[in-house]
């Protein structure tokens, strides 16, 4: 269990501070963290969950367009910010942990540290009204 | 290896009766091998009790800077190796996104706050330093970025086995609701792991603290902390507040020695050395 970077320390500490709710994923797309705001919209408590391996994420939570469409993962903006390095930002639907359906907005931004190292990337959600 | 504290105060300098002991020099410490290899950490007041030790055969001298706080350089322009040009001298500090080692440091080394521009020190060579690890002589050195404002390092230096860490200025307790945290989320944790010395931040009480959280500082309650949850044998205080006498320093001292304590825990005294 390696320790993290202080960018990322640091980040994570934000988050749980803030109330907007936030996902945070290492370089390597691992879920390594979401605050108590997401874990309403989520339908698990972090502490439950635990850090959820990337290639698990994409079967645990299941992403759609607004019409219900599957999106393919470059569609999807924490995988824009993480592999192109980009800040992104869409509308889409998604299916938690407790097999609720949302439809969010979402703004992500990858996370540079000192040096120009991609540290992961950050996720912000806004629940829309349906 | 062995480790010699020169300037043990934090923030600025504070001569006078009531620092006799602990010492009124901002952070320098040295750092010896078996062959003789020396690395200074910091460069603080306390340089200029380095000084005399180098001796007139020494043709290579490495200078790790943690972060470019006044307390931490002011007596770089003062250490006599970067104006001789026969000694090579090498200075280590944080890698910035904007702007490289030697142009961050040129702000001080140049008129209208210093005499000397740091251009004109030829035999000076400049590393700016991320995460990870790199050798000088038989040292094996582990840079990370640690907690304090701005980009800050710790360092980890191991030599035949042995391990000490350099965390002059670090605020691992900052933001967390219980501390000591989970070791994955704990600032400077993999530098201290397991190392025979540490020389850690202890520079507020727990009173100050509440006021002061976010400057980037730890109380000496923390700093045992975070150090017993590491594993470290011996724990050194170091940055002493400048407000704080020897006396109070003595105090402090006395009331974390009442507990029951997993390490050793040592006053952090300018002359101290350790062997490690």
């Amino acid at each position: 269990m390696a320790q993290q970077p202080i960018e990322m320390i640091l980040l994570h500490l934000w988050a749980s501070y803030i109330a907007i709710p936030m996902w945070v994923v290492d370089v390597d797309g691992n879920l390594v963290y979401y605050n108590e705001p997401a874990e309403q919209l989520l339908g698990r408590r972090f502490d439950e969950a635990g850090e959820i391996n990337a290639n698990e994420l994409a079967e645990i939570f299941v992403t759609t367009d607004l019409d219900g469409e599957p999106l393919a993962a470059k569609e999807i903006p924490l995988v824009i910010a993480l592999s192109e390095r980009l800040p992104a930002h869409r509308q889409l639907r998604f299916r938690g942990f407790d097999g609720l359906w949302h439809d969010i907005e979402v703004a992500a931004l990858p996370i540079e540290g000192q040096g120009g190292r991609l540290l992961g990337a950050l996720a912000a959600f806004w629940e829309m009204e349906r | 290896m062995r480790v010699t504290l020169w300037g043990t105060r934090g923030s600025v300098a504070r001569a006078g009766m009531q620092t006799v002991r602990y010492g009124g020099d901002t952070s320098v410490v040295e750092v010896e091998a078996t062959d003789g290899t020396r690395l200074i950490l910091d460069g603080g007041s306390g340089m200029m009790r380095v000084t005399p030790g180098l001796g007139s055969f020494c043709e290579r001298i490495d200078v790790l800077l943690t972060h470019l706080h006044m307390d931490h350089i002011q007596g770089l322009g003062f250490f006599y190796p970067l104006r001789d040009p026969d000694i090579q001298t090498h200075i280590y500090g944080p890698v910035s996104t904007t702007m490289g080692l030697r142009d961050r440091l040129s702000k001080y080394l140049s008129p209208p706050l210093f005499p000397v521009r740091l251009r004109d020190l030829e035999a000076v060579q400049f590393h700016d330093v991320g995460p990870g690890s790199f050798e000088i002589g038989p040292f094996t050195i582990s840079a990370d970025l640690i907690c304090h404002p701005g980009p800050t390092l710790g360092y980890r230096i191991e030599e035949n086995g042995n391990a000490m860490a350099y965390l002059p200025d670090h605020e691992p307790a900052l933001g967390h609701r219980e501390f000591p945290a989970d070791a994955k989320w704990t600032s400077g944790f993999d530098l201290m792991k397991d190392v025979d010395l540490l020389i850690h931040d202890a520079q507020y009480t727990e009173e100050e603290y509440s006021g002061r959280v976010g400057w980037g500082h730890s109380t000496l309650k923390q700093a045992v902390a975070v150090a017993s949850q590491a594993g470290v044998k011996t724990l050194v205080t170091f940055h002493h507040d400048p407000e704080h006498s020897d006396e109070m320093l003595d105090e402090q001292l006395q009331k974390a020695l009442a507990e029951d304590l997993s390490l050793e825990l040592v006053p952090g005294r300018a002359g101290s050395a350790f062997e490690v």
